[in-house]
């Protein structure tokens, strides 16, 4: 099946075989729904990316309270649609009266460049420690055990909110402000630090079981070194889990960087956050439901395509998905 | 079994230390001084003295983990506040309460939300998921999955705020979410949680209808289904009294991790649709500074969490005869 054969005139027949990497591209490329999520997800990366230059072509910013004087006196916009209009496109934030539209460009900026970081992050750690203690074993692998139990049974929420202030606090003294780009690092420690826990263990059981096949045994018998054994043997088999935890995590922790704006210890008040919209959003909704369902559609979308695009990976780097 | 769970409570005890030592370090990580955010703006140096002996931390770190875990254990002895039996959860200065008896106040409201939520997430989830395997490939599979999709990606302060919008704003169907004690009124119980319950549902049950719809569908074509269709037992009979049973472990299993997840979670459910449970209390204690509060709360969650992981593991020897615990 993963073999072409190129019929050649007046020469013997040559089979040329596909490496295992094109034959999980040309079975990603057969999954429609697959493809059309890349697309999706792949847009929502270009808006984050090119967030200034939409901004110049729309003739308006994030900051400035354009709408403030179109607002009630009680701070709502006009209903139902919160104040949509060829102006402002997706309506008029409550309260301040800034531009959604813009809010919501800038918010995706934010929560996917949190979340990129911090998938990095915690797969980074996840892939040494998964490595360590299942190519180790033994006493590293108990510890290394223990640890990840420790880290699971914290309720994970108010560890967030808990480690936020101790973070900040180690990169800047007490009385000063924290800066922004501060807080941003901060947010993609804590993510990491609380995150990389179950990578860890699944990339631990994969490397238990590569750990005994005949290959590994065949190049330790050959005088590999561990290192050699690590990077060249067994790393190159974990590359699918590796993708596939990858591209699981990230949209969960595009939720959970928004759960932390929603509870308050997200960035300042004049970044624009998809979290802090939902923050807003909620005390707001009963009178304006559309400042709300802007920021969750964006997300609801951008998550489930790209969970379907994740679940088309995982079948293009499954050989026992059928068909090719 | 015995010696199993034995093995695991213990364990269980030392992960829940280890928890609570990390929250007591990082505590005092934090660079906030309790005694001074609770002796108020103009304080002398002696009340403030006064009042680190009293909240006993003029004590070494170490020392005020001890006599905590002494606490819980024996009971321990408040100077200037009292006497308080074990298990004491200590004295929260910040709001002038004991903590075990605040936590046990605020507890019903969280273990509702969860408990209920887990209810209907499984109902759903599970019976969506046997609906999708038994009319495998019709419209009826396709729709339960592609929801199941959707309801995977969405958020609770997304969730909540539509459905209060829709069935309670627009509608009218159910009142707005409120918590009334069980013992009061049932009624009103149930209806005042029923969106937050629904909502939960919403995001959870993707997991349960994907799994027991694979494992439905594994089920059906093991020997022991087969020799029971070919014996001639009915289709609706192999179905609920062996398939189901097969399939039951990994759904278990994802269960065993939601509910840790949904009490853990309970900090933004709770600010979504306002209630005031558990996880209002620990932001408002983290707010405060309040050291014995959070102490408790993160404890007492982590220690449901571990303990709902041994249940876990021994339910797998319940459901499953042929799984040998170790």
């Amino acid at each position: 099946m993963a073999t072409v054969v190129l019929p050649e005139t007046a020469e013997p027949t040559v089979t040329i075989g596909l490496s295992p990497g094109r034959i999980a591209w040309r079975r990603f490329k057969r999954n429609r729904t697959g493809v059309f999520c890349f697309f999706v997800s792949a847009t929502f990366f270009i808006i984050a990316a090119t967030a200034p230059l939409i901004s110049l072509a729309y003739g308006k910013n994030a900051h400035e309270r354009y709408g403030y004087r179109l607002l009630d006196a009680s701070g709502y916009p006009p209903p139902p649609t919160g104040g949509m209009s060829p102006e402002f496109w997706l309506g008029i934030e409550p309260g301040l009266g800034r531009d959604v539209f813009m809010q919501l460009v800038f918010g995706i900026r934010t929560s996917l460049a949190i979340a990129l970081i911090a998938t990095v992050g915690l797969m980074l750690i996840g892939i040494t420690v998964g490595i360590a203690a299942g190519y180790l074993g033994g006493r590293t692998d108990y510890w290394a055990g223990r640890v990840i139990d420790v880290l699971l049974a914290f309720p994970s929420q108010l560890m967030l909110i808990a480690l936020v202030p101790v973070v900040d606090s180690m990169l800047v003294g007490p009385e000063e402000a924290t800066p922004t780009w501060l807080r941003f690092a901060t947010l993609c420690i804590v993510l990491t630090a609380l995150g990389w826990a179950g990578s860890a263990r699944i990339l631990r059981s994969q490397v238990l079981s590569l750990r005994e096949r005949e290959f590994v045994e065949a190049a330790k018998v050959s005088g590999a070194s561990p290192a050699r054994i690590i990077f060249r043997e067994i790393l190159p088999n974990l590359w699918s889990p590796i993708i596939v935890l990858a591209t699981w995590q990230l949209p969960i922790l595009v939720g959970v960087e928004a759960g932390l704006g929603f509870l308050g210890v997200g960035l300042g008040p004049d970044v624009p956050d998809w979290g802090r919209m939902f923050l807003e959003g909620v005390q707001y909704y009963h009178l304006d439901f559309p400042y709300l369902l802007w920021p969750g559609l964006a997300m609801l979308i951008f998550i489930v395509c790209f969970n379907l695009m994740g679940d088309a990976i995982r079948d293009a780097l499954d050989p026992k998905t059928k068909g090719l | 079994m015995i010696r199993f769970l034995l093995r695991r409570l213990v364990s269980a005890a030392g992960i829940v230390m280890v928890v609570a030592a990390t929250v007591f370090l990082l505590f005092y990580a934090l660079p906030r001084d309790p005694a001074r955010a609770f002796c108020g703006k103009l304080c002398l140096p002696e009340n403030l003295k006064l009042l680190r002996h009293e909240m006993g931390m003029d004590l070494p770190i170490w020392q005020q983990f001890l006599a905590w875990a002494q606490g819980v254990v024996a009971g321990r002895d408040f100077p200037g506040v009292g006497r308080c039996e074990a298990p004491c959860f200590g004295y929260s200065f910040a709001k002038g309460e004991w903590v075990t008896e605040t936590v046990l106040d605020r507890l019903p409201v969280t273990v509702s939300l969860s408990l209920g939520g887990a209810a209907v997430i499984l109902t759903v989830g599970i019976g969506a998921g046997m609906l999708a395997a038994a009319k495998r490939g019709t419209w009826i599979d396709s729709l339960a999955t592609s929801l199941s999709n959707i309801g995977g990606g969405m958020q609770i302060f997304f969730v909540g705020p539509l459905m209060v919008f829709v069935l309670s704003d627009t509608l009218g169907l159910l009142p707005r979410p409120r918590y009334t004690e069980f013992g009061d009124n049932p009624a009103k119980w149930f209806v005042g949680l029923l969106i937050p319950w629904i909502a939960l549902s919403v995001i959870f049950y993707s997991n349960y209808t994907r799994l027991t719809r694979s494992m439905l569908l594994e089920q059906f074509n093991e020997d022991y289904v087969r020799t029971a269709r070919a014996k001639g037992m009915s289709r609706r009979t192999t179905f609920f009294r062996f398939a189901w049973r097969g399939a039951m472990i990994p759904v278990v299993t994802q269960f065993g991790i939601d509910l840790g997840v949904l009490l853990g979670g309970a900090i933004v459910t709770e600010l979504t649709f306002g209630l005031h449970g558990l996880g209002e209390l620990v932001t408002q204690a983290f707010t405060n500074t309040d050291l014995p509060m959070l102490l408790g709360i993160t404890v007492l969650s982590a220690g449901a969490i571990v303990l709902i992981n041994v249940v876990v593991d021994a339910l797998y020897a319940v459901i499953d005869p042929r799984v040998r615990l170790s």
